[in-house]
Order: C-alpha cells, then sequence, then structure tokens
C-alpha cells in the first residue's frame, strides 16, 4: 500500500512523513510513505493526505501551480473513492470557500465556508494556539481508541479561521474556544483535521495509524 | 478547553545544549537531540531551541539539529537565534521548526515582522521581546527593549513594540525580563501582563523561574497563555510532569495526556 502526502510549497513535509512513518510502524502496517508535488505518485497512491500552513488563498494558489494536481485529487477522491485526509489549511481547502483575507475557492468537498473565528469571550487570544480536547459529534473509524471530551486526550491547533460545514452531519468533532469550532470533518471516504495530528503526540499518532487502517 | 502550554527552552551552542540537561536516562545529555526527545516523553507541550551560536556560518548545525529533532519529537518547536532573513526563516521551517523566533532583526526593522508573516503565515512566526525595567520607583512603570543579550539599549517602549509587532502580523510574543532572567526571583509579572493585556495574540512569559509557583504566577498574574523555563528542567529541580502537576493542582487547566513513548 502506498501514500503519498503532496508536496505543493506549503510547509515542511519531512517531519510530517516522519510522523506517518512512525504510526505505520507502531500499527504494523508495511505501506511506503512519498513526498511529492508529482500528479502522476498521486495518482497511483492509494492514501492521499494534503497538508497545508499559512493563508488559505496561498495554499490554493500553491496547488493550482502544480499543472494537473487538482485534477488528479478530484477524480482520486470522487471516482475512484480513496481515503483522503487533509490537515489544518488542508483540511480548509475542502471547503466551499475561503474567506481569510479575500474569497477564494475550495475544492468544494464539504460544502461551507472557512471564517474567522470570534469567540464569544473576547479575551481569548486569537489565534487559537496549543492543546485542545475534541469533542465527537459522530463516530468515526480515525478517531477508534481515543478518548474524546473534557477527559480526553488533546490535539494541538494553531488557526484563526475555522470551516463551518452547511450540513451538520459533515462535522466529525468539535473543540471548545469560546464556543464550537470545528475539529474534524468527514464524509464518505473523505477527513480532515483543523489541528495537526503530526504534531499532537499520543494522539496524532493514533489518529494517523487508524486513518491508514480505514477502509470506507 | 484550551490548556495553558508549559515550554521547556534549550540553549544551543555549536549544535551542543549549552547548560546541559540533567536527566537520569541520557546517554548524551549535550545533545539537544536527546534533551529534545526526554522532555517530549515527559509531556511538555511545546520545545524551544535558542541558538546561541555566534558564528552564523555555523546555522548549518543548527539545521542538522532541528531535522533530528523535527524526525523524533511529534510535538511543536520553536527555534530562535540569529534570524535575520527570510532565508534563515524558510531554512528553519524546511528543516521541521513549526514557529520561528525573531528577536534582533525585528527591533532593527518592524517591517520584517511584515514581510515574514505574509510570507509563512503569522502562526509560525514569534516575536521576541527583550524587555528591562527603565522607569524609577514611584513613577508609572515603564519597560524598554535591549537587544544583544540585554545590553543595549534602544530607547524603545516595549508596549508600544508589543503592539507593533502584532499589527505587523506576529502571531505571538515570547516575552523576557532581562532584570529577571536567570535570578530565579520570577517573572516580571507587570510587564507580561501589561503585555499580554495589550495584544491579541498569546504571550509566552519568560525569565526568571526558580520555582513552580513562578509558573503558576505567570499565568494566573502575568495573565500569559504560556510559560517557558530552562534552569528548572534542565538542572533537575523539578521534573516537566511535576510542573505541570503543581499548576494543574493550583487551578491551571494543563494537558496531562500520557505522553507518546519513543
Amino acid at each position: 500500500m502506498s501514500v503519498v502526502i503532496i508536496d505543493y510549497g506549503s510547509g515542511n513535509l519531512h517531519s510530517a512523513a516522519k510522523a506517518f512513518e512512525r504510526a505505520a510502524r507502531e500499527a504494523e502496517l508495511d505501506l511506503a510513505i512519498t513526498v511529492s508535488s508529482d500528479p502522476n505518485i498521486v495518482a497511483k497512491a492509494d492514501r492521499i493526505v494534503l497538508p497545508g500552513v499559512g493563508a488559505f488563498a496561498d495554499c490554493r494558489r500553491g496547488l493550482d501551480s502544480v499543472p494537473g494536481m487538482v485534477e488528479v485529487l478530484q477524480r482520486r477522491v470522487h471516482e475512484d473513492h480513496r481515503p483522503f485526509l487533509g490537515i489544518c489549511v488542508g483540511m480548509q481547502l475542502m471547503a466551499t470557500r475561503g474567506l481569510e483575507h479575500t474569497t477564494s475557492y475550495g475544492l468544494d468537498w464539504i460544502h461551507g465556508d472557512v471564517k474567522t473565528i470570534e469567540p464569544k469571550d473576547p479575551s481569548l487570544k486569537i489565534p487559537h494556539m496549543g492543546w485542545n480536547t475534541l469533542e465527537l459529534a459522530k463516530p468515526h473509524p480515525v478517531l477508534d481508541g481515543i478518548p474524546t471530551g473534557p477527559d480526553g486526550l488533546h490535539a494541538y491547533f494553531v488557526h484563526s479561521y475555522a470551516l463551518s460545514p452547511n450540513d451538520p452531519a459533515d462535522v466529525v468533532a468539535t473543540t471548545d474556544y469560546g464556543g464550537s469550532v470545528t475539529a474534524i470533518v468527514g464524509r464518505d471516504n473523505l477527513v480532515g483535521t483543523q489541528f495537526h495530528p503530526e504534531k499532537s503526540q499520543a494522539l496524532g499518532l493514533k489518529l494517523i495509524a487508524n486513518f491508514l487502517r480505514w477502509r470506507p | 478547553m484550551l490548556k495553558v502550554r508549559l515550554i521547556p527552552c534549550l540553549d544551543v551552542k555549536d549544535g551542543r545544549v549549552v547548560k546541559g540537561v540533567q536527566f537520569l536516562d541520557l546517554v548524551d545529555a549535550g545533545d539537544p537531540v536527546e534533551a529534545a526527545k526526554a522532555y517530549d516523553a515527559a509531556g511538555a507541550d511545546e520545545l524551544c531551541f535558542l541558538d546561541i551560536t555566534a558564528s552564523h556560518e555555523a546555522r548549518g548545525i543548527l539545521l542538522d539539529v532541528v531535522q533530528r529533532t523535527a524526525e523524533a519529537c511529534f510535538m511543536p518547536l520553536t527555534v530562535g537565534g540569529g534570524v535575520r532573513t527570510v532565508e534563515d526563516i524558510r531554512n528553519l521551517l524546511l528543516a521541521g521548526a513549526d514557529k520561528v523566533s525573531i528577536n534582533t532583526a525585528a527591533v532593527k526593522n518592524p517591517d520584517f515582522v511584515r514581510e515574514a508573516s505574509e510570507k509563512f503565515g503569522n502562526q509560525c512566526i514569534v516575536v521576541a521581546i527583550d524587555a528591562k525595567k527603565v522607569s524609577g520607583e514611584g513613577e508609572p512603570p515603564r519597560w524598554e527593549i535591549f537587544t544583544h543579550g540585554g545590553r543595549t539599549a534602544t530607547g524603545i517602549d516595549a508596549i508600544a513594540f508589543a503592539r507593533q509587532v502584532t499589527d505587523l502580523g506576529a502571531g505571538e510574543l515570547l516575552v523576557t525580563s532581562m532584570d529577571r532572567d536567570g535570578t530565579k526571583g520570577g517573572y516580571d509579572l507587570a510587564l507580561v501582563r501589561a503585555i499580554a493585556d495589550a495584544v491579541s495574540v498569546p504571550v509566552i512569559a519568560s525569565g526568571g523561574v526558580g520555582n513552580l509557583d513562578h509558573l503558576v504566577d505567570g499565568v494566573s498574574k502575568g495573565h500569559a497563555s504560556a510559560v517557558l523555563a530552562a534552569s528548572i528542567f534542565h538542572f533537575g529541580t523539578h521534573t516537566i510532569s511535576e510542573a505541570k502537576g503543581y499548576m494543574a493542582r493550583a487551578g491551571l487547566k494543563m494537558r496531562l495526556d500520557e505522553p507518546a513513548h519513543p
């Protein structure tokens, strides 16, 4: 089995790859993890990971700047039903639109907009930065064996914008930051985390291993 | 609910930990990667490397340390010291740093903060503010920015500078009291609070921690989102889990997960 982490000029993918390698090793899964910007490799990969760091519009531009990448992604995800994981801005790109600075368009897999977080308590800092717990909205295989709720494990967040799906059924988990903020979205073979599993220690490695085993 | 972050900081010079780390189980206490792994296993919420290597030519050694750390530790890593150019930032991020801390370069040219945050996103740009109290007894408190390890006064007001760099795109501020650094007398809580209350981004308190109450005070009285300490952990005075347990018992919201074991 092969896993591709898409390199489109956003963030450090070397450490993400190491987290996937370790999760695979601990779960005793035999798979090849590749970091690549080559649509031909994405076209053959069994599982696809889209990371992303920075601003929504920049990431979208980065994705568009790789000829053929968006087309291959659409095909692998929608026609071939390959398991897909979006991370942070990679998850936000699954949305219809991003409203960060300007309006730009996402992949429109999860209908909804990416908007600025507005905590009810104005003393809360933006970015929402650090470790927070998850509130389960609906069971999902990527959360198998991961304790959620106030006494559950923590995930590492760093973001000022969040995805609000139009259909509440697309929300897998939320986190509390002066109100409910989308933490995980999921539909069919697609899943996305606002937090960084590759930086989330125990919870992150477990979630990655679950994704690698997931058969949607 | 978001938890308070406890951040151990390692001073690194020519690829080695300067102060030394007293963990019983470390093969090589001078290797920052070994120390980072130990802190990771102990449940630190983030790690901070401060590079105090004098020569710019030795940057390659630091990049190697960052890369090896990022391969072994699945938690956020901030790297600071001698960051002067966009290229410096890019190299650190590509090596595996999650955030880069800018100090003197931000004071010399605040617009560098804008350039950096536009290029890499404000979530990875930390501005390190080193300040000293310059007001006398009975005067309203005033702090000034110092550079070059606290030797050079700039005449810049610390609170105004904090507001300025936040407006320019800093995603987080690391506030160090040069009066308290190394004293073990506790953070300058008035300084930390004045800055934390003035800006909308998270503030990390730094400089002067000598006991666990100081960590609690940094949050409860200094209004910091995160607390950083070096020597109490390096010299084995306290462990990370002792510190987090203490802070939790004092009523702070802490992450007490079982860490992932290597």
